[in-house]
């Protein structure tokens, strides 16, 4: 499902961010990567959406090695995979349902389906109600469940986060997390980035730590680990 | 890419005009403010070129013929006048119909010329043509050399100048034209682009989500185009309002005199499809260019 194989990145301005990463991460997992901050989490999820391209080594996404992905390709890429965003990253000229629906419209899916299946996917969340809503209208809660809407409605097999609790206040995240938990249960693969020692804790998943660019520790039902 | 993804990019285009309300604004209020200053200084230009054709299609050279030439050696210097490429017609005018106009041209006083009219002492004349106005000074130097030409007539030394005038400032209209043409690329483009900068986010989320580089840049196209369209629409009614009124005022005053306006239609019309084509043009470049910038992501 998501593979890396000698991963190093280095950016332009001479940090090594991944200093050689292999992993493996089979479907339907769920698999939280913690570390501390600048420890390299963050380059190593946004690889995963090949926001970042690695400087060498392979990463291979259901069957796609996205290192040597085309710029032309990559928006066909990132429809086979969820992202969610610690900072929501919603269209804040569309409103909640256009938000969902933008998904479907890049990929000219027929209007009625991509209906039915906003309709769908709002309802999981519970926003159905907010449908005419802006972003700016919505708590950062609401924010962050129509993202994860977002990232669902393609009905990927991986859906990527990175620090979705990370601007939310405990009791939210926790209604965040029970979202994560559902889509995990119906057979999706969840990476998720998190700084939350709580949830990690108590949502027991496999946990990856990262630590100077390496993984320092692989666990399944792992602790967090960390102090904070 | 599939008809009703066009109507989708139509579709977001008109909301995204709607909901960025106030940079639609300012971007159609700066191509309507260029769009009239390009309208009315181009109004300018072209009636002033007008003037400047009248007067110069009022030049002619008026070949005198030699007194001792018969009816055979006029029809071959005709001929030969003819034969020069730069001219358009050759009249001929009798030295009677010379002696009427000249009568006529001086009024009451020209009465006294009347007794000329039995030893009238003026030559037939050819009334030389050029195709270009500009020619006339180099077809007189040629006509002088011919035989049976006893003068050459064109206002010399006056018409030299007149040239000199009408040629500099048509230069100087161009090259203000095409300066004021270059302001309003710019101003405008630039304001399209500042609202598209303002989206930058947008477009890169954009990307996140799986849309292609096409399926980005359709709606920013058209909506480049409608608010070229859209700020063309004002300088357009407003420059033809304008040139109407203008034009039935000065029309009556201006009768007898060699200035002459241009008629509304189709002037106005033309103008009003040059507007309308400068505004899509510049503000599909405007909106073009910007979005470019930050497709790579």
């Amino acid at each position: 499902m998501i593979e890396m194989q000698g991963v190093f990145k280095k950016y332009p301005n001479g940090v090594s961010a991944i200093n050689g990463i292999d992993v493996k991460i089979n479907p339907g997992e769920f698999v939280y990567v913690v570390g501390p901050s600048g420890a390299g989490k963050s380059t190593f999820i946004k690889m995963m959406y090949r926001e970042e391209v690695p400087t060498s080594g392979t990463i291979t996404i259901n069957g796609v090695n996205i290192a040597k992905l085309k710029m032309s390709k990559v928006p066909i890429f990132r429809r086979n995979i969820g992202v969610v965003f610690q900072d929501f990253k919603l269209l804040p000229n569309l409103t909640v349902y256009e938000n969902v629906a933008f998904a479907l419209e890049v990929i000219e899916a027929q209007p009625k389906f991509i209906k039915k299946r906003v309709m769908e996917v709002l309802d999981l969340v519970g926003l159905k109600h907010k449908i005419k809503m802006f972003p700016s209208e919505l708590s950062g809660g609401e924010q962050q469940r129509v993202s994860i809407a977002r990232s669902i409605v393609n009905s990927p097999r991986v859906v990527i986060a990175d620090e979705p609790t990370g601007n939310l206040d405990p009791e939210t995240s926790w209604e965040i997390m029970k979202l994560f938990e559902e889509i995990n249960a119906r057979g999706t693969t969840v990476v998720m980035a998190t700084h939350n020692k709580e949830i990690v804790n108590t949502l027991k998943h496999r946990v990856i730590a990262i630590e100077d660019g390496r993984i320092v520790r692989d666990e399944h039902r792992g602790e967090y680990g960390y102090e904070n | 890419m599939k008809i009703r993804t066009i109507g989708r990019h139509a579709r977001e285009s008109i909301k995204s005009i709607g909901r960025n309300g106030w940079m639609t604004f300012a971007s159609v209020s700066a191509v309507t403010v260029t769009l009239i200053l390009v309208g009315v200084f181009f109004v300018i230009m072209m009636n002033l070129n007008r003037v400047a054709e009248t007067v110069e299609e009022d030049v002619e050279i008026r070949v005198h013929i030699d007194v001792a030439a018969t009816k055979e050696n006029q029809d071959s210097l005709k001929a030969q006048l003819e034969a020069i490429p730069e001219v358009k017609s050759v009249t001929f005018s009798s030295k009677e119909q010379e002696l009427d106009a000249l009568v006529k041209s001086m009024g009451e006083e020209g009465k006294a010329f009347k007794l000329f009219e039995q030893d009238n002492p003026l030559n037939d004349v050819f009334i030389v043509k050029t195709k270009k106005p500009n020619d006339t000074m180099k077809v007189a130097k040629k006509v002088e050399s011919f035989t049976y030409v006893a003068k050459v007539k064109y206002g010399q030394g006056k018409v030299e100048k007149l040239f000199k005038f009408i040629n500099a400032s048509r230069n100087v209209g161009i090259v203000l034209i095409l300066g004021l043409f270059f302001t309003a690329v710019f101003l405008i483009s630039n304001t399209i682009k500042i609202t598209i900068i303002a989206r930058r986010k947008e477009i890169k989320i954009m990307r996140l989500v799986g849309a292609t580089n096409g399926f980005i840049r359709w709606p920013f196209f058209l909506e480049g185009l409608l608010l070229g369209v859209l700020g063309s629409i004002l300088p357009i009614v407003l420059i033809s309002i304008a040139y109407y009124r203008a034009y039935d005022y000065l029309k009556p005053k201006l009768t007898g005199t060699f200035i002459e306006v241009l008629p509304f239609s189709p002037f106005v019309y033309q103008l009003s499809g040059l507007l309308l084509l400068m505004g899509a043009l510049i503000g599909i470049w405007g909106s073009m260019m910007s979005v470019r910038k930050f497709l790579k992501v």
